[in-house]
């Protein structure tokens, strides 16, 4: 299998604080890999420099073999780098269908496009989309009417519209209905065999991560602490302390 | 488009085809109408569709406007002398020179600020928020303190236009060709809008409106979409600004052309009057506005701008949701949103 | 275009001169900008208009036989109010909305305000004669006119004073405290309604001190407020907010700006330059700022 993303000694800082220190991971095409670390290890951060929100102050990453650390958010997320965000970004003032419209990727943003109609069967597409993640029967209300969870839902469902190749979710079942939390899992494993897509996912619920994701990346204090499967993770004493706070 | 549709704009066509005749003595204010029609509904391009708040759309107003005359006059005649000073008694347009000079005048009023918009939009458009309306307001008004300095176009005391050639007709044929010339623009800027609005250009306009990081971060490069918002904006605003040249028929540098306090304030109030980001908003608003404007502007005698300026407040603080935004709130029904309670208390499932 | 500047040096230490006694004055415009900035998110485009009346109070001090000098004491006591009035009814209602709201709210008040000044006042440029009489320096080559050096003097006061009253006074300690965290502030029974009035009634006072000044030392006009308010948003953008040696600096570096462009391009383009500087200024900061991929915020 190739690595697909490939993150080589990046150094992130703001001001004196040092959010990542010599990070280097890696993810293999079509898996499902986790990255988990106490508030404040620099999760966060890493994934705005993967998808080009700050610049990184030293490092490389490489999206497909190709370097994107310099590259700006709309090229990386072009090239099927996509993120979704820990508090959701929606577009509040559109229905569920039209958010999933704007998401969808077109071939290309050229004056002929920009100022084509939108085919009839994108709209199917993303009525089957808001099915997947069981927003249906709210597909024509306006997304700020939404509740938070169900936001996250929105957003998971905007990020499959685009297509993607790789998806960075950030806490994907954080506010989400607890009952709800099996069949995201579901959702996002079947996102993961049917469509393809490589997930790198933040969560800080260790059920959802030890269920989903075949290798775990540890962080704490803005450093790479551990890595393994998820039975390894689960017994390694340093992660252990790094979240019960021992030094 | 159904049959409700059909009847509304139809009995629309008919009046404002027949208006200069209905009403003879109110042609040139119709003629204004239209004009601050079409720049109230370019002003929400920017300002209700896409959020971003401009003062600057002026600019191409005033643009046009000085373009638009000085090739008029420049084509035929030398533009020194003429703004010199009584250029219009010395120099006198031959019907055919006159028409050629309009159409080509009008034709480069749109296109060179389109140009204008398009090359400058790169860098003001990328900021955001009160900072792109602090800019703005700025780049109006420099434009008019630097026209005000040019001696080619007449500096501080400004331009006369070319007269209305004697021999085809009096002043009211004037009016009525004026009339139908900015009606024809009007026509056109709305039906484009109209259209526009319903492609992907409409539909990523609002998403930027909405959340501009997020777009950017599912890939759409909104500075294209930006640019192209604004040079639809500057294109008709510009040849709207060289008719409003010829009917006024004197330019001056920052009462007439790049006026700020006047038109450049006036389409922000009537865009915001009748609803931000709606098509039928601004042209409601603004018509509102200039019936408001010319009927009751004569009472308050050298009181209008204090009055206007209460209006901005009042507006602005009481009613930023607009007419249209309110008849929306009211019945969303009418406006294609559907209001299902069953929906929106629906619960989520997610079956295995 | 007019090169004489270069041809006689001596009229750069003129322009420099002038331009600095001239900034210092828009610094302490700025430094109230940037203060209800920071404290109330607002953006005010009426400040230029505050200064203007500020003038003419102590320009109608001047014509009803005061010295116009004592404006600096009367005027800044009014605006107080009157900025405190403007709070209570106006900007009380769009502190907590969008920047743009302000932003239009306060340029309908500027609208507002320029006409009520051409009623009371006329629209005639007018000027209040302080005799203070003229330093000359150099022999004779740079002349200063002392109710410049005046100005400044008072400004730099008047700035010290209200510094030493922020981190002293207990207003002064609620108003950055509010600035801060208005939420946090409120719960800890901070009168946060209290605190917005009493910071745009410090600015307008401010305003009033900067417009007596200017009206002993340059001309009033009831529509030449509008550079002002954008000479004090460009300091402000510049320097940042709250911080005062900045400010002073800036505003001091768009006087000589101010002054050159002057000479340089004509009197004609001096306001135009500065609206121009304004629009490159901050074009320039997006772009650097997108090299960073960021933006202006």
């Amino acid at each position: 299998m190739d690595k697909i993303l490939e993150i080589t000694g990046v150094y992130k800082y703001f001001g004196g604080v040092k959010a990542n220190q010599d990070i280097s991971l890696s993810v293999q095409q079509g898996s499902i890999v986790g990255l988990i670390g106490p508030n404040g290890s620099g999760k966060t951060t890493l994934f705005n420099s993967i998808v080009g929100t700050h610049p990184i102050d030293k490092g490389s990453i490489r999206f497909e073999g190709d370097e994107v650390s310099d590259l700006p958010v709309p090229v990386i997320a072009k090239r099927g780098l996509l993120r979704t965000f820990q508090q959701t970004r929606i577009y509040g003032n559109l229905n569920c269908v039209q958010n999933l419209l704007i998401s969808h990727k077109p071939h290309s943003h050229n004056i002929f496009s920009i100022f084509s109609k939108l085919p009839k069967a994108l709209t199917e597409k993303a009525e089957k989309h808001l099915e997947f993640v069981g927003l249906y029967q709210k597909r024509r209300l306006k997304a700020r009417d939404l509740s938070f969870g169900q936001q996250k839902l929105l957003e998971l469902a905007m990020a499959l519209m685009n297509e993607p190749k790789m998806l960075l979710l950030d806490e994907p079942t954080a506010g989400i209905n607890p009952t709800l939390i099996n069949g995201i899992i579901d959702r996002l494993i079947k996102s993961n065999h049917e469509f393809g897509i490589t997930l790198l996912v933040i969560e800080h619920n260790m059920k959802v991560i030890m269920k989903l994701a075949q290798n775990i990346f540890c962080l704490a204090h803005g450093q790479l602490l551990a890595q393994g499967t998820a039975d390894e993770i689960r017994n390694d004493q340093r992660v252990i302390d790094a979240y019960l706070g021992a030094q | 488009m159904n049959g409700r549709n059909l009847l509304l704009y139809g009995g629309l066509l008919i009046f404002v085809l027949s208006a200069p005749h209905l009403f003879p003595a109110f042609k040139l204010q119709f003629s204004f109408l239209w004009v601050l029609i079409i720049l109230a509904l370019t002003w929400d391009v920017q300002g209700g569709q896409m959020g971003y708040n401009t003062f600057g759309n002026i600019l191409f107003f005033g643009v046009g406007m000085y373009l638009c005359a000085s090739i008029q006059i420049g084509l035929f005649f030398p533009l020194a002398e003429w703004t010199a000073g009584g250029g219009e008694k010395t120099f006198i347009h031959t019907s055919d020179q006159y028409f050629q000079g309009l159409l080509v005048g009008l034709l480069c009023a749109g296109i060179v600020p389109m140009i204008v918009a398009g090359v400058i939009g790169y860098g003001i458009l990328g900021l955001r928020g009160h900072y792109f309306a602090i800019c703005t307001l700025g780049l109006g008004i420099a434009a008019g303190e630097i026209a005000g300095g040019i001696e080619l176009i007449g500096a501080g005391q400004g331009m006369t236009t070319p007269p209305w050639p004697k021999n085809i007709g009096d002043t009211e044929f004037r009016s009525e060709f004026f009339y139908y010339l900015c009606l024809a623009l009007l026509t056109g800027t709305f039906l484009f809008l109209r259209w526009a609005y319903q492609t992907r250009f409409g539909l990523t306009l609002n998403a930027i409106r909405d959340n501009e990081d997020k777009a950017e971060a599912m890939g759409i490069p909104t500075m294209r979409y930006k640019i192209a918002g604004w040079m639809i904006s500057a294109f008709f605003v510009g040849i709207a600004g060289g008719l409003m040249g010829n009917m006024i028929g004197y330019i001056e540098p920052t009462e007439v052309a790049f006026a700020g306090s006047t038109f450049g304030v006036f389409m922000v109030l009537m865009a915001i009057l009748g609803g931000k980001g709606t098509l039928w908003g601004p042209v409601i608003g603004a018509t509102i506005f200039h019936v408001f404007k010319e009927g009751f502007w004569t009472f308050f005698l050298g009181w209008q701008y204090v009055a206007l300026g209460l209006l901005i407040v009042v507006i602005v603080v009481y009613f930023p949701q607009g007419l249209m935004g309110w008849f929306r709130e009211s019945y969303p029904a009418r406006f294609g949103e559907v209001v299902d309670e069953a929906d929106r208390a629906a619960s989520i499932e997610l079956p295995k | 275009m007019d090169f004489l500047i270069f041809k006689a040096p001596i009229l750069m230490v003129q322009a420099t001169v002038d331009g600095a006694l001239l900034g210092i004055l828009f610094a302490l415009i700025a430094y109230g900008m940037a203060l209800q900035w920071g404290v109330m998110n607002i953006i005010n485009i009426a400040q230029g208009e505050l200064v203007i009346l500020g003038g003419y109070i102590a320009y109608f001090m001047y014509s009803i036989g005061i010295h116009p000098g004592f404006g600096v004491i009367v005027s800044p006591i009014i605006m107080y109010f009157v900025g405190w009035g403007l709070y209570k009814s106006i900007i009380n209602r769009v502190v907590d909305r969008d920047l743009f709201t302000s932003i239009l709210a306060t340029f309908g008040i500027s609208i507002l305000t320029q006409q009520l000044m051409n009623f009371l006042f006329g629209a005639d440029v007018v000027v209040a004669q302080s005799d203070f009489g003229t330093t000359i320096m150099l022999d004779g080559s740079v002349t200063l006119p002392n109710a410049k050096i005046f100005s400044a003097a008072v400004s730099v006061l008047f700035a010290i004073a209200l510094v030493l009253y922020m981190k002293k006074s207990r207003l002064g300690r609620a108003i950055r405290a509010t600035a801060q965290n208005p939420r946090a502030a409120k719960i800890l029974g901070v009168d946060t309604e209290r605190v917005y009035a009493a910071t745009f009634g410090i600015n307008a006072a401010l305003c009033g001190v900067a417009g007596a000044l200017i009206a002993i030392t340059f001309t009033l006009h009831p529509y030449v407020g509008l550079p002002y308010t954008v000479r004090s948003f460009m300091i402000v953008i510049i320097a940042g907010l709250g911080n005062l040696p900045g400010v002073a600096l800036s505003g001091m570096g768009l006087g000589v700006f101010e002054e050159f462009a002057d000479y340089i391009l004509g009197t004609e383009f001096r306001i135009g330059s500065v609206f121009l500087l304004l629009v490159l200024i901050l074009v320039f900061r997006r772009f650097k700022l997108s090299r960073k991929r960021q933006y202006l915020q």
